[in-house]
């Protein structure tokens, strides 16, 4: 593949950090793009606030950089007045599930044909490291010196519960997985979800001792381990990969507006 | 019978102009007293094949327009009170980011929930600030159906032409009055569709450079040019920068862009205005008090007018201060605590004969409210 096909090279150098999982991400989307053969005029990536959300300047589809929290909201407007278009969302965790949170369910329950991508490094990355609500408890940030009292979401239960017709999750250690689930998640007719986790050896690395970005990936690769394999049977404590949910019986939004609207034309003719 | 002749509420006045506009996209959440726009739309969008959708809030109703504006669609979104203070941070994206929308704003008794089935006007000065930061902001208003009609298309048009939002801000009595409504012919009220670049494919296309005239031609979303779109201070290709020339460039274009128009852009009417001594400046349903008021003092051989305001920001000083040179005393009549009297006084040559008429209880201020103050202004005792 050649990545500058993909890219804006006057947008770089990039704004993230030296051993930052976002960029990761970055490298396995544009090769799901690549290998699914998108038109670039088709594709269209819309995204939040956040060291995240900061990829979508970086491709050269069309790209929307909105406001924090409000990536999805924006991206149904997009699909919604023009249903041809492919939409890529990437978030944060912060930018997804916190203040993004109430428009994240109900992209799942509307199941509209959106790709949300959470690239979860389980804190917020740009303000300087406090804590997400997939931050965990016990955990150190900057805004819990004595330790976190919050709960966390689990984003593959959440999406799944809200509706979300296609439900994966991975990690930026397993890249050739990420592409894989990418390219399915961006097939799916319906409302996808893929959460990636992803390191941020700046505030989530050092502020819990994980180490630089290399023993953040190598500590993705033993805290994780394929739904229904034997290494999770045998340690439930794992967190799983894989796909989750993948079904097609539920119809996809603006397929069902066409609907709504012959139904409203028919509507007008009979009383001509 | 003509079937151009309507009986309609305001808020149907709205949507009709909507329509007649070339609206084609709309999301909303629903809230007194702006509800039947959304109602209305949610059946007439899909008969002329546009789209209508309920989002789960305010905020993500003015987002979602937001993106359909970027594909090429002309947009809208309506509400009311909490739910406008809600939209502020986007409205303020669309401001930064050039997007054309309208947003209608049937105004209630405030602040929070307030008073929520009642006539209030207490958002003027919300509508031009609502939002953080330096930038600017047109607001359109109207004191009966027809106008309501064609405001809705002002709006539009306006959107298209500076890229910018434009806030209809209409209030609980006017939406919810039922008067006629004339629908004019197609034609008979010109539509501006926005200017599209007419850069081919592969040609360099900078979203953000404006032209000579302070005009960006634009290039729908999912078309040949992709480009960078961002709330972030960016230069002309969208991308984010902070170089303090491009920050100051930027901010100067958002704003001159409407201030420098503010003569194309001001819309006002003249009631028994000519040689009037007294003029009383008002707009929305209050507009409806004054000039009833004039009417009689007319037929009396007094000579007191009205300047209905139609444009609310860009505040149209020049205008006001010219129109009241020779008015012994100028009173506002509005249901705030002053909002536009501030305006006033502040673009008039002598602020000290201009005076407040209110009425801040959710009642529509009357004929006799007004009356009491112009007697005391005119010097005929309390
Ligand atoms: C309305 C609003 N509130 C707060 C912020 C400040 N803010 C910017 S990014 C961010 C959180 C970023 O964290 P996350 O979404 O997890 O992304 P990351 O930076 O970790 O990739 C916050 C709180 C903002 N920009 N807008
Ligand atoms: S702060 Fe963390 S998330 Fe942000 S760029 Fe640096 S490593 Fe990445």
């Amino acid at each position: 593949m050649q990545a500058k096909q993909y890219i804006r090279e006057r947008f770089f150098p990039h704004m993230w950090c030296a051993g930052c999982g976002h960029g990761i991400v970055l490298n396995s989307l544009l090769r799901a793009v690549d290998q699914l053969g998108l038109d670039k005029n088709n594709v269209v990536m819309v995204s939040g606030i956040g060291c995240s959300a900061r990829i979508s300047g970086y491709v050269d589809f069309h790209s929307l950089h909105t406001i924090h929290g409000r990536a999805l909201a924006f991206a149904a407007g997009v699909k919604f007045s023009k249903p041809e278009l492919k939409l890529i969302v990437p978030m944060g965790d912060g930018d997804a599930l916190a203040i993004g949170g109430n428009h994240f369910i109900h992209a799942a329950r509307r199941n509209m044909d959106i790709t949300a991508i959470v690239m979860n490094n389980r804190i917020y990355g740009m303000t300087g490291g406090q804590f997400s609500p997939l931050t965990g408890v016990d955990k150190n940030t900057s805004t819990t010196p004595f330790s976190n009292i919050d709960n966390s979401f689990d984003t593959v239960e959440l999406a799944t519960a809200a509706g979300a017709t296609f439900v994966a999750r991975t990690t930026t250690y397993h890249v050739l997985e990420m592409t894989a689930l990418l390219k399915k998640a961006i097939e799916h007719k319906g409302f996808s979800v893929i959460e990636i986790l992803s390191q941020c050896p700046t505030q989530y690395g050092r502020k819990n001792k994980e180490g630089d970005a290399p023993a953040m990936l190598d500590h993705f690769r033993e805290m994780t381990a394929k739904a229904d394999s034997e290494k999770i049977k045998k340690n439930p404590g794992l967190i799983s990969r894989g796909i989750f949910v993948d079904r097609s019986d539920k119809p996809e939004y603006c397929e069902q507006y066409e609907k709504i609207i012959q139904k409203a034309q028919k509507a007008i003719k009979g009383k001509q | 019978m003509n079937k151009n002749i309507k009986f309609v509420q305001g808020n149907e006045a709205c949507v009709e102009g909507a329509i007649y506009a070339g609206i084609d996209f709309f999301a909303g959440y629903p809230i007194t007293p702006s509800t039947e726009i959304a109602e209305l739309l949610s059946r007439r969008l899909p008969q002329k094949g546009g789209k209508f959708v309920q989002m789960e809030d305010e905020i993500a109703s003015v987002c979602a327009i937001l993106g359909a504006s970027l594909t090429g669609h002309k947009v809208m979104t309506a509400t009311s009170g909490p739910g406008f203070s809600l939209k502020q941070e986007a409205i303020g994206y669309a401001c930064m980011a050039e997007i054309p929308c309208v947003i209608v704003n049937v105004q209630r008794g405030g602040p929070s929930t307030g008073n929520p089935t009642h006539v209030g006007q207490g958002d003027i000065n919300q509508a031009r600030w609502g939002t953080h930061g330096d930038h600017s902001i047109i607001a359109l208003t109207a004191s009966n159906h027809q106008d309501v009609f064609e405001m809705t298309i002002e709006a539009f048009n306006l959107a298209e032409t500076y890229r910018t939002p434009v806030i209809l801000l209409f209030d609980e009595a006017v939406g919810h009055m039922r008067e006629k409504l004339v629908i004019p012919e197609k034609n008979e009220i010109p539509i501006v569709n926005r200017l599209r670049t007419a850069l081919k494919k592969g040609v360099d296309y900078h979203p953000y450079l404006p032209r000579e005239d302070g005009r960006l031609p634009m290039s729908d979303f999912g078309g040949d040019h992709r480009y960078n779109v961002t709330g972030l201070l960016h230069d002309m290709w969208g991308f984010p920068s902070n170089d303090p020339k491009v920050v100051k460039g930027l901010l100067h274009h958002l704003n001159d862009k409407i201030s420098n128009n503010i003569h194309r852009i001001t819309r006002y009417k003249e009631h028994y205005l000519e040689d009037a001594e007294y003029i009383l400046i008002s707009y929305g349903s209050s507009a409806r008090t004054a000039i009833h008021i004039a009417k009689n003092r007319r037929a009396r051989n007094e000579k007191l007018g009205v300047l209905e305001l139609q444009s609310l920001w860009p505040f149209p000083k020049e205008m006001v201060r010219e129109k009241c040179r020779n008015a012994k005393a100028v009173l506002v009549v509005e249901m705030n605590m002053g909002q536009v009297l501030a305006q006033v006084k502040a673009c008039i040559d002598r602020p000290e004969t201009v005076f407040l008429a209110n009425r801040i209880d959710g009642e529509l201020i009357t004929p006799s409210d007004v009356k009491s103050i112009l007697r005391v202004i005119q010097g005929r005792g309390v």
